[in-house]
């Protein structure tokens, strides 16, 4: 069999094992495969140019974009009320979580204060969002590394939440449900008892799914030493969230920098030691338990009151207000039509997402629409290190590091 | 009458079918009732290829989940490879750098084949008017199938397939309906 | 952050680097220090090293039009141990606008200003990998500047010709 040689094409300067060229005629092939876009593992329309040693993998490049939306183009198009819904679409497996980062820049730049009740709803809404991202980390990276039943078992869990989100907000996922300065709605009769018997249900549901995989050896194996990410490397690299805290880091925006009242709940930040895919996993299923230690927390200490600020130039009147005070009319017009103005400046509010922290950096120029809104997503920043991460890898271990960053491609490409 | 013999090649359907002997036999009882076998099979397991996108994707693994089953109405399995499934679900938003991509999977797709653009950014582009995104998958593959939503619920995904099952066995065999 | 631990971080840097720093704000809490397009490395370096700013938030720019520089090119970076951020800015003017590339300092930048390249045109000297990340690699314009006009681009499809640059779509 006559032996053809591929031709060496560098992908671009980077970390690699080899130096690449011609004059370096490295001693085996290397094969290029491309991963991706349309591939089942890749969660989401991502691009792998893979270099590939027989079975080891010498260099990764990720190709990203194929899902790039323009939302920060959209956004200085748009009003503050307006853009809620858009930030909806970024991070879509927890879109609460990216309403209320968005709101957040905005009350920070307009200086609004928030209601302890709206900060409650808020609570609420992103720990449960968070549990249905968690589930569906699980269920999908499970999935890839063929844990078939974990799928529906997870799904079955998920739907507890989208029916929590129809309930308040009308629709399963896309809520949009903060204004700027509070929440839009109040909580419909029921929603409470509904998440009460979720918070019932819940911890039997986590412990299943734990019994299915955590001493599981095949997950053991697949997982454990595999993609290891030392503390140094974390921080120097940029990661975020579990990913972070995996390896050790102790940071979670919600203990750093409390925000809309999480000073308040008692709750641990789970930490792993190792570094690797499998720490990454513990680390998703615990924070699912504190997240339901917050929620159990919120629902006993639920404020009463407002749930929008009593402020006419940012926040709409009630309804009952429109038929008597010719004002509030006044105040809803110009709000609904034009929206209101902040002063010029540039702020960066931040969140933690189920992906680590979820930032907005907020320009304006004093008008009624951001001049620019940066988002700092933290799924770009975490799949930043792939190339780092898979080198010298086998092909099955790169779908394990792949599942375990847990990025989302609406958040990395936006 | 006889025997009707069948040549031993695969059947070709719709555009790709030349003058076949089948195809000279025109529309009589026996290609009819042929055809409406073959739909009734076609229509009772489409296999959609996987093509998740943006958000969409994520109802469409909700209709493949637990609650909403879509494997009831035979759509068993996604699978992977565009080469063993007949539907293509468009489910999200469709960015210019996709776009080719999308058109070649479509192509890898075997006939017959259908496209169902899932939610308002594959019917219309949604709430992207911007440079990035495709104005509509309609531009790039032929669809069968709109759904409105944003995205749509997984009964409306249901819906869709349900219909398209109708659509289906209203075809016959020997002219595919554009 | 405090307001006084911010004013003590500004003294020490004009202290330090005395016409680098143009000007610093604390708005709403968050410090921004303007700085001298060539002294940013060294900023960085000390902010790096000496400051403990260790973890790397993001880069990007902003489109002032109406402004000569028009462009302001901004880092915000954080430290872990002190909980306190920093925001460094400076300013790109055009044609062929361009910073420094803070790669070397952090290199959590490298995506983030490939994309600041990509949408917004700003080459960052030193780079490593100065190539379009977001849109396809033929893609002529930077989006996100304010004189890009947002509608209606046409599709590129395989079977057009796509001189010297990697294909974005796979070819069969």
């Amino acid at each position: 069999m006559a032996e053809t040689r591929v031709k060496q094409e560098p992908f671009g300067p980077g970390p690699t094992q080899e130096p690449f060229g011609p004059e370096h005629e490295p001693p085996t092939e290397w094969m290029e495969l491309n991963m991706g876009p349309q591939h089942p593992s890749t969660h989401g329309v991502l691009r792998v140019r893979l270099k590939l040693d027989g079975e080891v993998v010498r260099d990764a490049d990720a190709d990203i974009g194929y899902l790039h939306t323009g939302f920060e183009k959209s956004f200085e198009d748009k009003t503050y009320t307006q853009g809620i819904t858009f930030s909806d679409r970024m991070d879509y497996l927890a879109p609460p979580i990216n309403n209320v980062g968005f709101v957040m820049s905005v009350e920070k730049l307009i200086e609004v204060d928030v209601p302890p009740r709206a900060q409650a709803i808020r609570v609420m809404m992103m720990e449960l969002a968070r549990i249905a991202s968690h589930e569906l980390w699980l269920g999908t990276a499970g999935l890839d590394l063929g844990v078939y039943s974990g799928f529906f078992y997870a799904w079955r869990d998920r739907e507890l939440v989208l029916d929590l989100n129809e309930m308040y907000s009308g629709v399963r996922m896309m809520t949009s449900f903060t204004r700027v300065g509070g929440v839009a709605w109040d909580l419909p009769d029921g929603w409470l008892e509904q998440l009460q018997r979720f918070i019932d249900v819940m911890p039997a549901r986590i412990d299943d799914f734990e019994s299915m995989l955590t001493e599981n050896p095949i997950w053991r194996q697949r997982l454990e030493g595999v993609g290891v990410l030392s503390r140094e490397d974390a921080i120097e690299v940029g990661v975020t969230g579990p990913m972070l805290r995996a390896s050790g880091v102790d940071y979670d925006v919600r203990k750093a920098f409390p925000y809309c009242g999480y000073e308040q709940y008692a709750f641990d930040v789970p930490l792993g030691s190792n570094g690797d895919c499998y720490d990454r996993y513990r680390v998703r299923v615990q924070e699912m338990r504190e997240s339901l230690k917050i929620l159990q927390q919120v629902v006993g200490s639920l404020p009463s009151g407002p749930w929008l600020p009593n402020n006419r130039k940012v926040a709409l009147p009630p309804r009952s207000e429109l038929s008597k005070s010719m004002e509030s009319v006044i105040h809803h017009f110009r709000l609904v039509s034009e929206g209101f103005k902040g002063p010029a400046g540039d702020v960066y509010a931040f969140v933690e997402s189920p992906r680590g922290e979820l930032g907005f950096y907020l320009v304006s120029d004093a008008t009624n629409k951001p001049y620019r809104m940066k988002v700092r997503p933290p799924s770009f920043c975490n799949l930043q290190p792939l190339k780092k991460l898979v080198q010298g890898v086998l092909l099955a271990d790169v779908i394990a590091i792949m599942g375990s960053m847990d990025f989302i491609l609406g958040d990395v490409d936006r | 009458m006889g025997e009707l013999k069948l040549r031993p090649v695969p059947m070709l359907t719709g555009r790709a079918a030349g003058p076949t002997p089948l195809n000279a036999l025109g529309d009589n009882l026996l290609t009819t009732t042929l055809d409406k076998v073959i739909n009734w099979g076609r229509s009772s397991a489409i296999w959609p290829a996987l093509f998740g996108l943006a958000c969409c994707a994520i109802e469409m693994m909700g209709t493949v989940g637990p609650r909403h089953d879509l494997s009831r109405f035979g759509s068993e399995l996604f699978r992977a490879s565009p080469r063993q499934a007949d539907l293509m679900i468009v489910s999200g938003r469709v960015s210019i750098k996709m776009a080719p991509v999308l058109r070649q999977i479509y192509d890898q797709m075997p006939e017959p084949k259908w496209v169902i653009a899932m939610g308002a950014c594959a019917s219309s582009a949604g709430m992207f008017n911007n440079y990035a995104i495709v104005q509509s998958v309609d531009k790039i593959v032929p669809v069968d199938i709109y759904i409105p939503g944003c995205p749509p619920r997984p009964e409306a995904l249901i819906d869709a397939v349900v219909k398209l099952q109708r659509k289906i066995r209203g075809e016959p065999l020997v002219k595919r309906s554009a | 952050m405090s307001a006084s631990a911010n004013d003590l971080l500004v003294e020490r840097l004009g202290n330090r680097f005395k016409q680098a720093l143009k000007e610093s704000s604390d708005f709403r809490g968050d410090l921004s220090i303007v700085l001298e397009p060539s002294s940013v490395v060294d900023v960085a370096r000390y902010l790096k090293e000496e400051e403990g700013f260790d973890y790397f938030l993001y880069a990007t720019a902003v489109d002032w039009p109406a402004r000569d520089p028009r462009f302001t090119v901004v880092w915000e970076v954080r430290s872990l141990a002190n909980k306190t951020r920093v925001r460094i800015k400076t300013t790109a003017a055009m044609p062929e606008p361009h910073a420094p590339s803070l790669t070397a300092v952090w290199p959590a930048a490298d995506w983030h200003e490939r994309e600041t390249w990509d949408l917004l045109g700003i080459t960052f000297d030193g780079h490593p990998d100065p190539r379009r990340i977001l849109m396809p690699q033929t893609w002529e314009g930077h989006p996100l500047r304010k004189d890009y006009v947002s509608f209606g681009e046409p599709v590129i499809f395989s079977d057009q010709k796509l001189e010297g640059l990697e294909p974005d779509a796979i070819r069969g």
